[in-house]
């Protein structure tokens, strides 16, 4: 370990709050955008059941 | 119809409908996103464990592993959105503007991303988290733009009308993106000029700059990932009423 220790490593020389705060945000973005990709996906896929289902009404 | 045309050509051109691209993005989708995973493991270790600290910022310019990424690929993204709308509009492809569309929404994470990072970063290099300079202030454009073609898009009803509405805002946002490429030669910024062009050897240390491309490529295989997906979701929102998705549906 370079960093002599987890303390040091996410005290990043006093910058923690900078560098944890942008990779922080951009895991939670990325982690929102999978999350609403698979939703949308999930919905479209029900619309397209309930449509073959019902002779193809839809909008 | 345009695609059949196009798919009764052969080759790779058939992937033009999407009754054939939307099996052949699913096989894709989990390479790609392995890709990603590996890569964006790799780069952070190297990041954080092989690259050393800077001399004059300390740690914290750590951040340039994800904002640099997140930097290219907004742009990189812009560009490839606004190449897939004008396919669509000039050669009427429902599947280039849907891919048009689908990269979209990546676009503009990957812009936010990158000021986000840039401001958490310009606050202990510059002292302040946000500056109206011109590489600043054009990357905050690119994101008004990837919002301005998201809301133009969804309001308007009819998709085909949608798509070229679209396509024209789109066409006409690319002038932007020289603009936050440049702005740093053009103008006085307090944002640094490139670290990394291709006239001249890198201003960074071997490590560094390593960490920076690997994550770059693990942005580049995600946004890959993401926007084939997401354009699959799109395919069967707009193709919910033709034959082969009922089939799909069937099957399952």
């Amino acid at each position: 370990m370079v960093w002599g220790g987890w303390d040091n490593f996410w005290a990043m020389g006093g910058y923690g709050s900078f560098v944890w705060g942008s990779y922080g945000v951009t895991v939670v973005a990325l982690a929102i955008e999978v999350w609403l990709v698979s939703m949308r996906r999930r919905r479209a896929l029900a619309e397209v059941e309930r449509n073959r289902r019902h002779g193809g009404e839809g909008r | 119809m345009q695609t059949n045309v196009l798919a009764a050509g052969g080759g790779w051109w058939k992937y033009a409908a999407p009754n054939l691209f939307y099996p052949l993005a699913g096989k894709m989708i989990p390479w790609f996103a392995a890709a990603a995973t590996a890569l964006c493991a790799l780069g952070l270790y190297i990041g954080f464990f092989v690259a050393p600290t800077d001399a004059t910022q300390g740690e914290s310019y750590r951040i340039i592993f994800i904002h640099v990424p997140s930097a290219w690929m907004s742009m990189f993204l812009y560009v490839v959105m606004a190449f897939w709308a004008a396919v669509g509009l000039a050669l009427n492809t429902r599947l280039s503007s849907m891919m048009a569309t689908a990269i979209a929404p990546t676009g503009a994470i990957m812009t936010f991303i990158a000021l986000w990072s840039g401001a958490l970063w310009g606050r202990p290099t510059w002292g302040t988290y946000w500056v109206w300079d011109a590489r600043l202030t054009s990357e905050l454009i690119l994101l008004f733009l990837y919002l301005g073609f998201m809301a133009l898009q969804a309001a308007i009803d009819d998709p085909r009308r949608a798509d070229k509405a679209g396509a024209v805002l789109a066409i006409v946002g690319v002038v932007n993106v020289p603009i936050i490429y440049f702005s740093v030669k053009w103008w006085n910024t307090l944002h640094q000029g490139a670290s990394v062009s291709l006239s001249k050897a890198p201003t960074m240390a071997a490590t560094m700059l390593t960490g920076m491309l690997v994550m770059a490529l693990g942005f580049w295989m995600y946004s890959i990932a993401i926007s084939l997906a997401r354009v699959r979701a799109i395919i069967l929102e707009r193709e919910r009423r033709s034959d082969w998705i009922k089939e799909l549906a069937g099957n399952a």
